[in-house]
């Protein structure tokens, strides 16, 4: 049914769709929304068989989910940023117990500073633990993609992290198609643990390996992670069938069959991206883009299939590997084996800054004439990042770095 | 006629032999049908006091739930010993996750039992003192604050043992660990510090909370069936020595926990909605040095020249111990 909604409640209502008997919650900006949207449907009993459990932290949340999801309940929890910090230790351990819990990541930076505001530093900090990270390009994709989730989740006995830029889409109101009950009966199937905690078939999870077996059970880890490659493509295709619209994929190009320059990002910036590129498209250019919808499992094959025949590749990226440079391109590193072009790595967009059409397009024209340097950071303020790199170098007490900027930028020195 | 000779074996100090009573009377652990839920052929030191308590609690909340229970198990000297990779001592499903969040497991098992309509599975989570009143502290508070229908049972061995014997904050005053010393002005573990959890879990009026001793097996399992028969959160805190640890004999655990109560520093009591509703008396009161002497850990207080007044310190607790909890027996 077509409405008019907000990201966040058109995903707590795509989660209810999915039936889940667990969900966990605690606060954190910019993922409240969804978890209240889940609440009030349990309390008013219009979301049934489902227990809503308010929990003392992230780490107790993500903790109650391996429970549940061990004990045979379909799980769900969403945090962000520091929350997801918090509950490091269990997200590795839920992918290590193969449970299949989905969570929502409402993608915010980490501090300190302390910010609030959208980048994708937190569910890039958890990239390896084991768990499918889907990026969610937008609020209709979010919303579909935690559909596809449970299902992925529950083939593949492993936990799937469901990301949506906060505030961007998680606080957007637009036109959005929830599917009906119907549908999502039709494509989620009831949850068939593989293994669970029976009384009457009573099982030992969880217990101590050495090294004998440990690498074993980490290649496995990451085989499945393998299969899902295969899988992720197949569930968009039935997702297609049953609900009529294209989400999901493990990634998705844009104008790049031609294409000399290929932007590379993941999320709702590929919105922008698309723009700027139809502008350049219209001026002659040959530019294209690839949204990576699955970081994990990282489609190499296919963003190698794409870039063989590349000029360029600009990847811009909402997170920074300090001390190298860029995440999403380190890991494209790898596919880039046998191609030769010119890579650059943008960082773009961290602690919520604006992205906009017109620092993209001066970005991308820069790239086309190779006029890039390897590793740019956009619309960084250079004047104010000299004048605290004078402080220092004056003063070796120069105070804290964070609150010098703010009081020049106050004080109208830059 | 041959004649097979018989001996008689009078099983602790005051405990009546189980021959001597009625089929029903009889504990559980004495009766062949128990369900050995932490089985033989696991790895603890010889004496342990844990993998006992662990035994002694399981099987009685076997008995008391017609065998329907689930257990999550907190990183600890209790979940390396019972199962490493492919063996396990468990003969019930069971799950260890991390070191500090077994209550919060156990919540999780315990609603999606609910979601199920499965009222009969009880879910239990247990860990040593280290996973319960440090690390695990946040998820357990949490648990109990919900009321959430879990019983967590704590080994208090009183440091964290699996890791090599650190101070926790249920190390009691003056013992040796390797991260408290038995050097310096003040050797071992300092006065004034720890966390008494069962008045802590208490406060958050939870139906039920209870202490218990390896030495004092009915009571035990009288307390563990107690609980099973109260929905909501509920808790149980077991005194295990560990001869590792503690560095004593293995055949002394008995002792040591039975000494441990009859000097009064670990008192046995019950409590509901956070009231005390009964303790167990001291029938013969020991001073503390008797349950010191002869653990390792507390050797520097009886060197050449004995540490009167740290000694005196300790009788202190245990004194203040008897005199809260009512544990002599009155006599007018
Ligand atoms: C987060 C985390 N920190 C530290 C450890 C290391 N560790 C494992 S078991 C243990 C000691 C357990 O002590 P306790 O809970 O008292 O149980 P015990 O072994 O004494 O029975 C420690 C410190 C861990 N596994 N996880
Ligand atoms: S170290 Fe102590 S608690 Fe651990 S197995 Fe040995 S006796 Fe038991
Ligand atoms: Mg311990």
């Amino acid at each position: 049914m077509l409405k008019q909604t907000e990201g966040s409640h058109a995903i707590a209502e795509c989660v209810a769709l999915c039936r889940p008997e667990v969900i966990c919650a605690y606060p954190i900006t910019p993922q409240t929304h969804i978890v209240e949207g889940l609440g009030e449907m349990v309390k008013a009993g219009d979301l049934k068989h489902c227990e809503f459990i308010n929990v003392e932290s992230e780490f107790a949340a993500l903790s109650v989910a391996i429970g549940a999801s061990a004990a045979g309940a379909r799980t769900y929890t969403a945090t962000a940023s520091q929350g997801l910090l918090f509950m490091a230790e269990a997200v590795y351990n839920a992918a290590g117990l193969g449970l299949p819990i989905v969570m929502t990541i409402g993608n915010r930076a980490i501090g300190a500073p302390i910010n609030i505001w959208n980048d994708h530093t937190d569910s890039m900090s958890m990239r390896d633990a084991g768990w499918i990270q889907l990026y969610a390009e937008t609020n209709q994709e979010a919303a579909d993609l935690h559909i596809q989730a449970f299902r992925l989740a529950e083939e593949l006995s492993m936990p799937v992290m469901v990301c949506v830029d906060g505030f961007i889409l998680t606080h957007a109101y637009e036109r959005l198609d929830i599917p009906t009950q119907e549908q999502v009966d039709a494509y989620l199937p009831p949850f068939e643990p593989r293994q669970v905690l029976d009384t009457n078939e009573p099982v030992s999870i969880g217990a101590m390996v050495g090294p004998e077996a440990f690498m074993e059970v980490r290649y496995l880890a990451h085989h499945k992670q393998m299969r899902a490659l295969e899988l992720i493509p197949r569930l968009s295709a039935e997702f297609r069938q049953v609900f009529g619209r294209d989400s999901g994929g493990l990634m998705r190009t844009y104008r790049a069959e031609d294409a000399e320059t290929i932007v590379v990002a993941l999320g709702s910036v590929n919105g922008t991206i698309k723009d700027v590129i139809d502008e350049l498209r219209d001026e002659g250019c040959a530019i294209g883009a690839a949204a990576i919808i699955s970081f994990r499992p990282f489609p190499s094959e296919a963003l190698h299939e794409l870039l063989s025949h590349a000029k360029r590749l600009v990847v811009i990226e909402k997170s920074l590997a300090v001390g190298i440079g860029g995440i999403v391109s380190h890991n494209l590193r790898m596919v880039l084996s046998g191609i030769s072009l010119h890579a650059y790595t943008v960082v773009a967009g961290l602690g919520g800054r604006a992205i906009t059409k017109a620092s993209l397009r001066s970005l991308f024209e820069r790239a086309l004439r190779d006029e890039l340097e390897p590793l740019t950071f956009l619309d960084l303020n250079q004047a104010a990042v000299n004048r605290e790199l004078e402080r220092e170098k004056a003063q070796r007490r120069s105070g804290p770095s964070a609150e010098n900027i703010l009081r020049d930028l106050a004080g109208g020195a830059l | 006629m041959t004649m097979q000779q018989i001996k008689f074996y009078q099983t602790g100090t005051f405990t009546v032999g189980n021959r001597l009573l009625d089929a029903d009377q009889r504990s559980v652990q004495a009766n062949m049908e128990r369900t050995n839920s932490l089985n033989s052929g696991h790895r603890a030191c010889q004496g342990c006091g844990e993998a006992l308590g662990a035994r002694y609690a399981i099987d009685a909340a076997m008995r008391a739930s017609n065998n329907q229970v689930i257990a999550c198990n907190a990183t600890g000297c209790l979940e390396v010993f019972s199962t490493p990779y492919p063996e396990t001592s468990w003969q019930i499903p069971w799950i260890h996750s991390l070191f500090g969040n077994a209550a919060a497991v156990a919540t999780g098992v315990a609603a999606a039992m609910k979601v199920k309509g499965r009222k009969d599975v009880r879910i239990i989570a247990q860990g040593g003192d280290g996973g319960t009143t440090d690390i695990g502290f946040g998820c357990l508070s949490g648990m109990f604050e919900r009321n959430d229908d879990v019983l967590y049972i704590c080994y208090d061995n009183q440091a964290y043992m699996n890791t090599g014997v650190q101070r926790s904050s249920a190390t009691p005053p003056a013992a040796r660990t390797a991260t408290t010393m038995a050097i310096g002005a003040e050797p071992g573990n300092a006065f004034g510090q720890g966390k008494n959890l069962p008045l802590i879990a208490m406060a958050h009026g939870i139906p039920y909370v209870a202490t218990a001793s390896v030495a004092y097996l009915r009571d035990l399992e009288a307390k563990v069936s107690r609980a099973m028969t109260v929905r909501g959160a509920r808790y149980i805190h077991i005194l295990v020595p560990c001869p590792l640890g503690w560095g004593a004999a293995p055949h002394d655990t008995i002792k040591l926990a039975r000494l441990a109560v009859e000097t009064g520093l670990f008192p046995l009591f019950e409590a509901e909605h956070g009231e005390v509703t009964s303790s167990t008396k001291i029938r013969r009161r020991v001073p503390v040095e008797d349950y010191l002497k002869p653990q390792k850990r507390f050797a520097h207080l009886f060197g050449k020249t004995p540490a009167v007044s740290t000694l005196a310190h300790i009788q202190e607790t245990a004194d203040r111990n008897i005199r809260k909890y009512g544990l002599l027996e009155k006599h007018d």
